[in-house]
């Protein structure tokens, strides 16, 4: 028995600052993936929503708000919240309710409008929540993070201010080649350099904004898809949502100290790296029979620390392979083609489903100019905050 | 606003976890409910002084005025800090902090030595919220 779902539509709202609710730009990516799978949301046997928790109460119900814009038509429905894993969430339970004879069609929506500037949280006074602490006691955003890993990613493996520039000169020159993205200008590495610092050593330009966006699958069985028409469907082989494995010794957002290993000897994987092995494992496939990866790039020395994790290069090894091009367009394995959070900017809960949007096109060969030439296999990853694994596999 | 974080004075400053006392697990802030490590059927969890030194693991600083909850004083120009990750060697952990005043991270490096030392977070006309910093050993700023 086949364990994969198909995905049979993906959809977008395009990135950007566009000052609306979250539930036009979600019921925008669902209508556009709808009718890609040429599926009416009335044939729709099931919901899931990934939640955002800003735009107010209905954020955290938003498979029911969606489900009601597109209108009410007796579906099963979920709601799930795991941060910047949202997304995936939302992808691993639908593909469960397929997978476990529950439900035959499933749309899986995510949308968000973020708020300016920093992220931050929710008001009030609690001490007992480590995101709020952080804030409070260190002042520590989650650039101060990634400059925390870009800093001793130099000092470890002697990566340079030029080597993330790259990967921002990378990532713009193929966000301009995709209309779902909000930035769509290339960038030179003389821009990255001439931006101001945020968080030392990273510049503006090497950490992603906050933008407003949405995005949108219709998954189903494998037996409903050829009953569609649609004989050989993107398919999705696994979807990785672990959590780390204690102590983790790798200090990690919205974390003020990290586990002590004093009494228990950490695993040699780290969590990140943790993600895509399991992803691997359940689609039965390693890094070298990938085509191209999307991974979240919240940073320039975040993407390459990706490399590592994913298993394309050894450790520390990241900037040599992306001097070599290696994950550059037309590279063996060509990383962010969609343009990545460079290029797009983060809307939490749609992120996740954008990355699977972008390998569906990639693998149909939909993906126009920025196509990855005989793309079969891709792989996303992210990381949802408070331990949340978030990797999907798609093969064609 | 977080209590038995730290204490002690002058060189006798000190951050406060916990230690289980079934399996010896250390844990900062202080986990004063349940031992986090799965292999623990859970043990008391006793107060401990963390090392006064440790070696800087990375550093940062945050150019820009971080948003609320974090106090600053809007009608004052914003003054970057730098906030430095060190590692302890003998409770093998990682312990983020702000550095002292003065220090930047032009002056810092990955493994510098540095020690906690008491600070102010901020302060109005009737509180003064105490924190703790990180600062290279062998300056007395
Ligand atoms: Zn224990």
């Amino acid at each position: 028995m086949t364990r994969d779902v198909a995905v049979l539509g993906a959809g977008m709202h395009p990135w950007g600052k566009w000052g609306r609710s979250f539930v036009e730009y979600g019921t925008a990516a669902a209508r556009a993936a709808l009718a890609d799978a040429r599926v009416d949301w009335r044939d729709v046997s099931s919901i899931v929503g990934a939640d955002t928790v800003r735009g107010g109460y209905p954020g955290y119900v938003a498979g029911a708000t969606f489900a009601k814009a597109l209108g009410w038509q007796g579906a099963r429905v979920t709601s799930v919240y795991a941060a910047c894993a949202s997304g995936a969430q939302a992808v691993g339970a639908a593909r469960a309710q397929i997978l476990a004879g529950l439900a035959d069609v499933v749309l899986v929506v995510g949308a968000d409008a973020a708020p300016k500037g920093f992220f931050r949280p929710a008001g009030g006074n609690r001490a007992d929540d480590p995101d709020w602490l952080r804030f409070r006691v260190l002042g520590a955003t989650n650039p101060t993070y990634f400059g925390l890993y870009a800093r001793r990613r130099i000092a470890v493996h002697g990566d340079t201010l030029e080597d993330f520039a790259q990967v921002k000169v990378k990532n713009a020159a193929s966000g301009a080649l995709n209309p779902y993205a909000r930035y769509r200008k290339r960038v030179t590495a003389e821009e990255v350099a001439a931006s101001a610092v945020v968080a030392d050593p990273l510049r503006l330009l090497d950490i992603c904004a906050t933008s407003d966006g949405g995005a949108a699958l219709v998954l189903s069985s494998m037996d409903f898809a050829r009953r569609h028409g649609v004989a050989e469907p993107v398919r999705i082989r696994a979807v990785s949502t672990v959590t780390p494995r204690y102590p983790t010794t790798v200090l990690d957002l919205p974390d003020i100290a990290t586990d002590s290993a004093v009494a228990v000897e950490p695993a040699a994987e780290a969590f990140r790296a943790s993600i895509a092995r399991a992803a691997y494992e359940e689609a039965g496939i390693g890094p070298e029979d990938l085509s191209l990866a999307e991974v979240y790039d919240l940073s320039t020395a975040l993407e390459l620390q990706w490399y590592e994790d994913l298993g394309l290069c050894a450790e520390g090894e990241a900037a040599k392979l992306l001097r070599e091009g290696v994950t550059a367009p037309g590279g063996r394995i060509p990383v962010n083609a969609s343009g990545g959070l460079a290029s797009f900017g983060e809307a939490v809960p749609a992120q996740a489903i954008a990355q699977v949007c972008e390998l569906t096109w990639q693998l149909r060969g939909e993906a126009g100019d920025r196509q990855v030439a005989g793309a079969r296999v891709g792989i996303s990853a992210n990381q949802g905050l408070f331990g949340h694994g978030s990797a999907v596999v798609a093969v064609r | 606003m977080v209590t038995g974080w730290f204490d002690g004075e002058g060189d006798d400053f000190r951050l406060l976890g916990t230690r289980c006392s079934a399996c010896a697990s250390v844990f900062f802030p202080r986990e004063d409910v349940f031992c986090r490590n799965p292999a623990c059927a859970g043990g008391v969890l006793e107060e401990l002084r963390l090392s006064r030194r440790g070696r800087v693991w990375s550093y940062t600083d945050s150019r820009y005025r971080p948003p609320s909850p974090y106090v600053t004083d809007r009608e004052l120009p914003w003054q970057p800090y730098a906030l430095i990750a060190v590692e302890l060697a003998a409770e093998r952990i990682v312990v983020l902090g702000q550095a002292v005043p003065g220090v930047a991270v032009a002056d810092l490096a990955v493994g510098m030595e540095v020690e906690v030392v008491p600070g102010v977070l901020n302060e109005d006309a009737e509180t003064t919220w105490t924190t703790w910093h990180w600062r290279p050993t062998g300056v007395t700023a």
